[in-house]
């Protein structure tokens, strides 16, 4: 009988949680490195196109994006209704693109810089004048390696 | 008398909840982004060729948005298809570009080899980027078929498959150099060759 109280009354000894915020800090400051703001704020209206033949383009540091589309409501009253290239969040004229790359290039590191891409996000209703005058810029300045950035999907949903 | 009292010491107990709350904050906005799409090459400012008729496909978008394969009107799902035809055909039945892999119809007055056939999109103005993405995909698509058909012939796995294992960060490097080689002997098979510049036949 007194063997048998004595059994129920040891109890486990409790788990410390002092090292607690220890652990949650670091993974606070994990977090707090690999997050990326998004500070580009779109001006213009961007539904991709849709293909299923796709490559991901999951090395961040070699890629400069280029947006194409029709201005939001907000900016139409300004800019009008035709489609507009944002580079960096600015509206920008396609002569200001060879620049525009050119200067993304140098800030990378140098050997980034043979392999970096265009990502060309442009909205799926954009005529393709603008993307041909595009293309010229580039070539101009010799950034041949494009990706046409896209939503995975039936390419077939881009005829409406 | 007071100033020898010492400070009482701050609290530490609730340190854990508010590094909780950051942490819970950081999550939720961490939205780790991978784009996708299609990866093409220009041609250089430089580049001027001049290669034979039939070895060339013309595909073009006119600005009503309707597709002309060699200046006939086709239907954006018959695109696949009819480039698989153009690529696989094999003209040439001797010599050293003969095309012992292919199973076209050895039309002689289509392309001579996939090393020499090349296909050349164009499009007007007017047309659609949403139509000029579908018709990449298929030409690209047209080209990974048959990349698939090599790659399931030689190493008994899809080109699609090879190229997801080479890109697996887990993949151990020794494995990544025969990958490697096997990807490219696949590619030189079909290669791709899509053009968008201007283009002189002979």
């Amino acid at each position: 009988m007194l063997h048998l109280n004595r059994k129920n009354k040891s109890k486990l000894p409790e788990i410390s949680t002092a090292s607690l915020p220890d652990i949650v800090f670091i993974l606070l400051f994990f977090f707090m490195t690999v997050t990326v703001m998004k500070n580009n704020r779109l001006l213009v209206e961007n539904t991709l196109p849709n293909a299923d033949e796709i490559e991901k383009l999951d090395k961040r540091d070699r890629v400069i994006e280029i947006i194409v589309g029709r201005p939001t409501k907000q900016y139409t009253s300004i800019v009008g209704v035709e489609s507009k290239i944002q580079l960096n969040g600015k509206f920008a004229h396609v002569d200001e693109i060879g620049s525009y790359v050119l200067a993304e290039i140098a800030k990378m590191p140098e050997h980034l810089r043979s392999v970096a891409i265009i990502s060309l996000k442009i909205d799926k209703t954009v005529n393709m004048g603008i993307v041909s005058d595009i293309k010229e810029e580039l070539r101009k300045v010799n950034a041949l390696k494009v990706n046409y950035t896209t939503f995975e999907g039936d390419a077939f949903n881009n005829l409406q | 008398m007071s100033k020898n009292r010492e400070l009482p010491e701050v609290n530490a107990g609730s340190m854990a909840d508010i590094a909780f709350l950051l942490l819970i904050f950081f999550l939720v906005t961490t939205t780790i982004e991978t784009d996708s799409g299609l990866n093409r090459m220009l041609p250089s400012t430089s580049e001027a060729s001049t290669i034979k008729e039939k070895n060339l496909l013309r595909v073009s978008l006119n600005s009503n948005n309707e597709l002309l394969v060699e200046n006939e009107l086709l239907d954006i799902k018959d695109l696949r298809t009819k480039t698989i035809a153009f690529l696989d055909n094999g003209g040439i039945t001797k010599g050293k570009n003969h095309c012992d892999y292919c199973k076209g119809d050895r039309n002689i007055t289509s392309s001579d080899s996939p090393q020499k056939a090349i296909v050349s999109l164009s499009n007007t103005r007017r047309a659609n980027y949403g139509m000029y993405v579908a018709v990449q995909n298929e030409l690209v698509g047209a080209y990974n078929d048959l990349r698939n058909r090599e790659a399931k012939r030689l190493y008994n796995s899809t080109y699609t498959e090879l190229m997801s294992l080479y890109n697996d960060s887990k993949q151990l490097n020794k494995e990544k150099i025969v990958l490697k080689e096997k990807i490219e002997i696949v590619r030189s098979l079909f290669p791709l060759k899509l053009s968008e510049a201007e283009i002189n036949t002979k």
